[in-house]
């Protein structure tokens, strides 16, 4: 296959409430996702013939996909679950479009849901997540997650003069544009200075600088180009897809300040054929605010070295030249572990198809949603627009 | 020693099991490729930059730069509870290399980028001896 440009598109695209769902098991979650998108294209389980999940902290499965397909009684010949961290849900959108156009598959049903605020205890989720660090050669310093994050934030601001105010108005636009969001979880405006007197949780992280903890899922449904008639929605197509694996542990990173997210973008534009000035809008992964900044940077919206003047004055609010995170990302929104980009995609098609109501971004036709896991690890870029070509 | 039973105690592998040995006996010791010339860490079965399997185990000087650190205000755990403050740091040895360890004997205001290490030893237990760092001797005295 030469490539996947414009040969595979999402046709249902649906969320579960989120927040503190206690109510609601992981899988729960992550069959009432299956159950919504199904609603949203219009078509029974038996279409289904193509099963992705990600594994639940708080659920695990062995086999998470096929435990998922056997809840529901669907018989795919494609069933995979995938994990790479917060590069989870696009690393997916890539192995179900390539499923696709390769002949594996027809209809990629993709459901992902976790239950990491009532499902975990506080102390549990705290070391779940740190355990992404080295057994030997981190875990036992003590690290937790924002530090893992502030040693790149504050590489960052000694190699370029980045100052925490700037990390801090990114938090300030994913909130701004949560309050326009009544799916979103925290909808109380903020500012510069509420996040410089939050709490500081790793130097020079604050606690508004660092996502939420939360329960919920989301999925969508893919098929190919040819096939979008059959659903009711404007079909959103994939134009660009790419990812990039630099490492796993901090510690053995090429480089503190710019990723392999330099790697998975330049790919996706190739593909596309499309370059960063050309995107409508952007959501890329905000686990803490300095990942947006550099994400930024390396997806080529700015030059190395200047996000932080990027995403001040609110170029990066919508109105601005680029809107990021426009249903207000994990710091706003929700923020369920691993499932936690597909409230991006989910946002994504529903600002491509126009949907998006008071936080529509006005004649949208092409984004880019960018994903990163570990500890800016492993990075899926996805370029995802209205037309075809 | 009993402050730190219920921390994260690494567990030595095959291949880390020397490192750690170095530990126990104060010496920080770094893995060296004798066909491409080259430092690395963490311990391998392989070097990672030429893929030989001619590694041996050399005394590093135990000197290095912090490259990057952060103040943990709230402890992962119980057991790094009263350590707290504590600085994370990514330090790159002399030798090349990068470790994560702690900056400790100092106020932790004062770490910096590019400030200069070196490295101490703080027992854990009977088999495991961690690298810390602090600021380097001569620094202070100058």
């Amino acid at each position: 296959m030469d490539s996947l440009r414009g040969k595979v598109a999402i046709v249902g695209a649906a969320d579960t409430p989120v927040g503190k769902l206690p109510q609601f098991s992981p899988t729960g979650l992550c069959i009432d996702a299956a159950r919504r998108v199904m609603a949203d294209a219009n078509i029974t389980k038996d279409k289904i013939d193509g099963l992705i999940t990600c594994n639940s902290m708080a659920e695990p499965y062995m086999y998470h996909a096929e435990a998922m397909a056997e809840y529901l009684q669907i018989f795919p010949r494609y069933c995979m679950s995938v994990g790479a961290g917060g590069s989870t849900t696009f690393s997916i959108l890539h192995h179900a479009a390539a499923a696709i156009v390769s002949g594996m598959c027809t209809t990629v049903l993709i459901t992902m849901a976790d239950s990491l605020r009532s499902g975990l205890t506080r102390d549990q989720a705290m070391k779940m997540q740190s355990s992404a660090g080295h057994s030997q050669f981190e875990i036992p310093f003590g690290p937790t997650v924002p530090a893992f994050y502030a040693l790149i934030a504050r590489a960052h601001m000694d190699k370029y003069g980045t100052t925490a105010e700037q990390f801090a108005a990114i938090a300030v636009a994913c909130r701004k544009h949560a309050c326009l969001n009544p799916t979103a979880e925290m909808r109380t405006p903020i500012t510069i200075d509420d996040v410089m007197n939050s709490r500081m949780i790793a130097d020079p992280l604050h606690l508004l600088d660092c996502s939420l903890v939360s329960d919920g899922g989301s999925a969508i449904i893919m098929t190919s180009a040819d096939r979008v008639a059959d659903f009711p929605h404007d079909p959103v197509y994939i134009l660009g897809v790419g990812e990039g694996h630099g490492h796993e542990h901090i510690s053995q990173a090429q480089s503190l300040t710019t990723s392999f997210a330099v790697e998975s973008g330049r790919r996706a534009f190739a593909m596309a054929g499309l370059k960063p000035s050309d995107m409508d809008f952007a959501q890329l992964y905000d686990c803490f605010t300095p990942t947006v900044l550099v994400e930024l940077e390396d997806l080529g919206f700015c030059k190395i070295g200047e996000g932080g003047a990027f995403v001040e004055n609110g170029n990066i609010e919508l109105g601005g030249m680029l809107p990021v995170n426009t249903h207000g990302g994990l710091l706003s929104h929700c923020h369920p572990g691993n499932p936690g980009s597909m409230f991006a995609l989910t946002e994504t098609v529903t600002q491509l198809r126009g949907m998006a109501g008071a936080r529509q971004v006005k004649g949208a036709e092409v984004a880019m949603v960018h994903g990163q896991g570990g500890i800016m690890s492993s990075h899926t870029s996805v370029i995802l627009g209205r037309e075809r070509h | 020693m009993n402050g730190h039973m219920d921390k994260f105690l690494p567990r030595p592998t095959p291949e880390s099991a020397p490192f750690w040995q170095g530990c126990q006996d104060h010496k920080l010791l770094l893995q060296y490729c004798t066909a491409c010339d080259t430092h690395q860490f963490y311990p391998r079965t392989i070097c990672a930059t030429c893929m030989s399997d001619q590694l041996e185990w050399r005394e590093a000087s135990g000197r290095g730069t912090v490259e990057s650190y952060t103040i943990v205000t709230r402890a992962v755990s119980d057991a790094y509870a009263a350590d707290v403050p504590y600085v994370i740091a990514l330090i790159t040895l002399a030798e090349g290399p990068r470790m994560m360890s702690n900056v400790i004997g100092c106020d932790v205001e004062s770490v910096k980028c590019g400030l200069a290490v070196e490295v101490v030893f703080e027992r854990w237990s009977a088999e495991i001896t961690m690298p810390k760092f602090r600021p380097f001797a001569d620094q202070i005295a100058g």
